[in-house]
């Protein structure tokens, strides 16, 4: 049998799950309201999360850049993905929400400015 | 006096923008908005991870983009800026001296003023680590700072002492550039971050999590070497025999944030001992009638859509002063009383509108009782399922439930559920 113990971040109040698996089935315990069950089984099933970070700009306000991932990726490819970030530099300016990398590593998801700057 | 300005801001961060357009839409005709660096958005412009603005804005944004919202409405308004400008002092008849390259020293005229300057973090100094001043030992939001705006990563072996929410989300960020962290101290036995941080900084990248340990020594000869922690009591008192030494070249502090209220002190506004920041009555003035104070220089907040939300109000209500539309009823004390530790406003008048006390808990509580009291009598308890210090409670009221011509004090307080 699988088990996982975990704390559940839909909420504040932060409920310590345990997500069991027997027979193919999932059982969330220790969750206050249902949403806990949702992320106990997404947390085992399939753990996205969003990446931030900076890439390199020139001619700018300043050096570094602020991205993020459009949507999740898959936990998995975190490393990989700031691998990615970390090959890219680009020239000011730049708006909010522009595509910087199109469609990281397919994951369907793009990596985007996370704010607008200015070209010196 | 023909006054210059009708409301002067002093900050441009998410306090001072939003204090700004919450004088410029209730009526003030000529703000001025004065920021020292050279740009507006203060600390959110380092903090680039995301989950930012979901209250404000109801969806996630990195603390660039939340700025940036502020601002691009703000610039939509007429609101002077002006930028790399250090405000020198202020004075009780609303003066505001400051300096800048264009300018030169001026000495400009407000009818009323609006401090919204931050906190700054606590320092090494003001813990006590012993031992000698090498390099590699530094806070969490300056390293935050050096990496995401600068460019530079700080260190490649880290330590870092105390679970705040910098702390944490230094420990991931420094992992993903590459370091390796080797652990988080906390001196509390539990951590003073949100959970939804332990999990995302540390659980994510394994990194672990010493509870109700602290810093016992560094050394090192240029750079820093060796971290050695240990454990301590219930009394703060360090255990024998239960230290531990990683070897790393870098040790971040997220040890606590002071507010900044220099340009307050200096004349004579009463500042509560607890918060550091002034005191202040529901209008977020302080006791100097039209010097009024907001964000993280009034409180340390945990979330800065608390802090849009206050500072809006506390520029609405300085543009009120401004225009001479401020009406005068008895002010009542608010207090904290059992399990809290401050609440804000500490002093609200009666009148038909609304208020919000904000205030902290001052131990994890499972389950708990909000008690909102008047002298002796109860006014409103809420039960609540969580309560943490790390996390700021807040319950609005009706102003008409309390007793209008009664001097009897306000108290909050909490009462732990079993």
């Amino acid at each position: 049998m699988f088990k996982k113990e975990m704390i559940c971040i839909v909420c504040p109040r932060g409920c310590k799950l345990t997500v069991t698996k027997e027979n193919e089935e999932y059982q969330v315990n220790g969750n206050f309201c249902k949403r806990g069950i949702k992320y106990g089984i997404s947390e085992i099933v399939n753990p996205v999360r969003q990446v931030t970070s900076t890439v390199k700009i020139d001619g700018a306000t300043h050096r570094r850049l602020p991205v993020i991932t459009d949507r999740e990726i898959p936990k998995d490819l975190i490393f990989k993905v700031m691998n990615e970030i970390n090959q890219v530099s680009i020239q000011a300016p730049v708006k909010c929400g522009e595509i910087i990398i199109k469609n990281v590593l397919n994951t369907d998801a793009n990596i985007i400015a996370s704010r607008s700057m200015e070209e010196l | 006096m023909n006054k210059q300005y009708d409301v002067c801001v002093i900050g441009g961060g998410a306090a001072g923008m939003s204090s700004a357009l919450g004088a410029v839409k209730n009526g003030a005709k000529k703000v001025l908005l004065v920021e020292r660096d050279i740009e507006l958005g203060g600390i959110l412009q380092q903090c680039i991870h995301n989950g930012f603005g979901l209250h404000h804005f109801h969806e996630e944004l990195t603390g660039p983009a939340y700025a940036e919202r502020l601002k691009t409405e703000l610039l939509e308004t007429n609101v002077e800026i002006k930028l790399e400008t250090t405000v020198l002092e202020i004075t009780k008849d609303k003066t505001v001296h400051l300096m800048n390259k264009v300018d030169g020293y001026q000495i400009i005229e407000a009818k009323s003023i609006v401090v919204a300057i931050g906190c700054r973090e606590r320092t090494r100094h003001q813990i006590g680590i012993p031992g000698k001043r090498f390099n590699g030992i530094m806070t969490a939001g300056l390293a935050q700072r050096y990496l995401n705006i600068d460019g530079y990563l700080v260190g490649k072996n880290v330590f870092i002492l105390g679970s705040g929410d910098i702390g944490l989300i230094m420990a991931r960020r420094m992992r993903l550039e590459g370091a390796n962290v080797l652990g988080v101290a906390e001196l509390m036995p539990y951590s003073n971050g949100l959970n939804r941080n332990i999990v995302q900084c540390l659980h994510d990248y394994n990194i672990p999590l010493y509870l109700s340990h602290t810093v016992t020594g560094v050394s090192g000869k240029d750079r820093l070497e060796k971290v050695t922690i240990s454990e301590v009591d219930e009394n703060f008192q360090v255990k024998e025999g239960t230290s531990k030494t990683f070897e790393v070249d870098t040790l971040l502090l997220s040890v606590g944030l002071i507010p900044e209220n220099k340009l307050l002190t200096d004349i004579q506004v009463e500042v509560n001992p607890i918060t550091n920041g002034a005191y202040v009555d529901d209008q977020f003035q302080t006791n100097i009638p039209g010097i009024f104070a907001c964000g993280n220089s009034l409180h340390v907040h945990d979330l800065v859509d608390f802090v849009a939300e206050e500072s809006f109000e506390s520029g609405k209500n300085a543009a009120k002063y401004a225009l001479n539309q401020e009406n005068n009823h008895i002010s009542i004390p608010v207090k904290p009383a059992s399990n809290v530790r401050y609440v804000i406003p500490n002093k609200i008048k009666i009148s038909d509108d609304e208020v919000t006390f904000k205030f902290r808990v001052t131990k994890p509580m499972n389950k708990g009782l909000i008690i909102v009291k008047q002298g002796d009598s109860v006014i409103k308890e809420i039960k609540k399922s969580h309560l943490l210090p790390a996390e700021m409670e807040s319950v609005k009221l009706n102003k008409s439930l309390f007793k209008p011509n009664s001097q009897d004090e306000i108290f909050v307080e909490v009462k732990g559920v079993e």
